[in-house]
């Protein structure tokens, strides 16, 4: 009787938190399910043209174009996207990579004990924090250092976004790098040592390059989250839907635009249906992502055998 | 070989491994200055209205100066504490679920690629979907349900993370030794991995918890950007201004410095907005503090007996 009553509760217990995951697996899709059905009507019921979306340069859906469509070139936003997601990674990466190397290799009592939990509050600064930081400081440090050598400009655009953005996603990189670094088996660096190689020589040849491919999965972690950043970038950018034409100039990206547009327009309009396939755009650019850290998680574990 | 100078190369090695090992040193201590630059200045910035009670309580305005913020900080906290109770037996299920049970077959690898989906995913899309299936879809409006749904769905990845680490953590050795009691692997979970891994899962949940207090991307199209006057002693749960009611729209705090600079018309914009980042920092850096408080106590009563 007892046995029974053990696999029931047994029984119950699985099925109620497979049922947690499925609920979960189920929004998952449900999610990737509307966005894109949302985001394809743009293409099969409004008529717009693929490529001309993608490829097009002039965003202004309340005006036609040529053929008599709505002018929905989104390429300004892919555009702005992409530059300041790499800006910020390369503005990101030495300091990432360095704190991570200091943390691991030089100090690393100190490392865990203080470093460490300090990332983690940077980690959870909000967003329009970080934004309010940049809108306050940033743009004028930028306004003011360009006043000083005679140029004139508002400080909003793609380099203070970078800037901002790079902050963000600076204790992401590090974390993960660290992971990566102390993945590392002790052997590797013993071995090295033991060959009469500094710290430096031991960090460069040795651990750096068996710790690449955890390494890469983290600068592309980094380059999903600000990639997908929303409102830090819209109060920086300056919001100006134009072909980016410097560092310098007010930008927009695709999260600024969703951010900024959807709220005014109504269900089922042309506009409406274009910025869901901003949202569908985003969605996919995060898939790929995903997929990239898979390709490089399959080649790391093949070449470790 | 013969002109090979050895002494030379080992001071030039040697020499390498110093500047390497300042460099290091320098990166560290930059990002340490900087990280304490951003607090200091955010906690500086909003000091004259962080004790101001009337800032605290009263209500905001729209046009004129002197508007509080107390709505939005109730909102904030109901806001969080409805999302804790929705996503924490959820993860824990699906993280029990992924750690004990899970058959090693497509529908396990589905749900994992789900869960590693929804934590790469932008919150604003997330927010977006939230909008679309159950501002509008489900008809709920903007809602503090459909913010608590949404901010569930941007916090699920980071705790069954948290959680499946923390259970996975415990020795092997104790769930054999539940097992081999005649324990079922329900029970085993229960009584032995559970209490085992809490301080783990303590801690996580209240670091998630200021990630989750500080999101404002995916609220601003699903608990909404207006902020009801909240009537304490009302007990009507169908009307907007009864606090309890989770059918009214809610601004949260994160939510209330992102919609006031966007629309830049409160005459003492900067005051508010720094108030509110500097109340926004105050709780988070008590949800870091409490969450290693709490980690602590736990594992040393858990683990005194």
């Amino acid at each position: 009787m007892a046995l029974m009553a053990k696999a029931r509760v047994e029984r119950v217990g699985r099925g109620v938190t497979g049922a947690c995951i499925a609920l979960v697996a189920l929004l998952v899709v449900t999610l990737v399910a509307m966005v894109a059905g949302r985001g394809i009507a743009t293409f099969t019921a409004d008529g717009i043209d693929l490529g001309s979306f993608l490829a097009g340069t002039t965003w202004n859906p309340h005006q036609e174009d040529a053929n008599g469509m709505p002018t929905v070139g989104a390429l300004p936003m892919i555009a702005g996207s992409f530059s300041v997601t790499l800006l910020s990674t390369l503005f990101a990466l030495p300091i990432a990579f360095g704190s991570a190397i200091f943390v691991v290799e030089v100090a690393p009592r100190f490392g865990r004990r203080v470093f460490q939990p300090l990332l983690e509050l940077l980690v959870g600064i909000p967003s329009v924090v970080y934004g309010l930081i940049g809108l306050t400081i940033i743009v004028a440090w930028v306004r003011d250092a360009a006043g000083a050598m005679g140029q004139t400009i508002t400080g909003f655009g793609i380099f203070s976004s970078a800037v901002v953005l790079a902050i963000m996603v600076l204790p992401t990189i590090t974390s993960l790098s660290i992971d990566a670094l102390a993945a590392v088996p002790h052997e590797y660096r013993e071995g090295s040592y033991a060959l009469g190689c500094t710290r430096w020589q031991t960090i460069w040849n040795v651990v750096l390059k068996s710790a690449a491919p955890s390494l890469m999965t983290a600068v592309i972690l980094g380059m999903t989250r600000a990639f997908g950043e929303a409102l830090a970038v819209q109060m920086v950018i300056g919001n100006a839907i134009q072909m980016p034409s410097g560092l310098f100039t007010p930008a927009s990206t695709l999260t600024s635009v969703l951010t900024m547009g959807m709220g005014n327009e109504a269900m089922g309009t042309v506009y409406n249906d274009v910025l869901w396939s901003l949202a569908l755009l985003l969605l996919a650019m995060s898939l790929v992502f995903i997929m990239i850290i898979h390709l490089i998680g399959h080649k790391g574990a093949a070449k470790r055998g | 070989m013969a002109n090979f100078d050895m002494s030379a190369h080992v001071r030039r090695i040697n020499r390498q491994d110093r500047i390497a090992t300042a460099v290091l040193v320098g990166i560290a201590a930059f990002v340490m200055l900087m990280l304490a630059a951003i607090v200091i200045y955010i906690l500086v910035a909003g000091a004259p209205k962080l004790f101001d009670l009337n800032f605290l309580t009263g209500k905001p305005q729209q046009f004129k100066e002197g508007g509080g913020i107390g709505p939005e900080l109730f909102n904030s906290f109901y806001l969080l504490i409805l999302t804790l109770l929705i996503s924490v037996p959820l993860s824990l299920g699906a993280a029990i679920f992924l750690s004990q049970y899970a058959p090693d077959n497509a529908a396990t690898a589905v749900a994992k690629t789900a869960i590693e989906t929804l934590s790469s995913l932008p919150s604003v899309v997330v927010g977006l979907f939230g909008f679309l299936f159950f501002v509008l879809y489900m008809g709920w409006g903007f809602s503090i349900i459909a913010g608590a749904v949404a901010l569930t769905m941007f916090n699920i990845p980071i705790l069954v993370r948290v959680i499946q680490q923390a259970l996975e953590d415990v020795p092997r050795s104790q769930r054999d030794a539940g097992l081999a009691m005649g324990l079922t692997r329900w029970e085993t979970t229960i009584h032995v991995l559970l209490p085992a891994a809490m301080p783990a899962i303590v801690t996580g949940v209240v670091l998630s918890a200021g990630r989750v207090f500080g999101e404002a991307a995916a609220l601003i199209f699903t608990a909404g950007q207006s902020a009801p006057v909240l009537d304490f002693t009302c007990l009507d749960f169908s009307s907007p201004s009864c606090p309890w009611n989770v059918f009214r729209p809610a601004e949260t705090l994160a939510v209330h410095i992102w919609k006031i600079n966007s629309e830049g018309v409160v005459p003492d914009l900067t005051a508010i907005s720094n108030g509110t980042a500097a109340v926004l920092m105050v709780c988070i850096l008590a949800f870091n503090i409490l969450a290693r408080v709490i980690g602590k106590y736990l594992e040393r009563r858990l683990t005194s007996e």
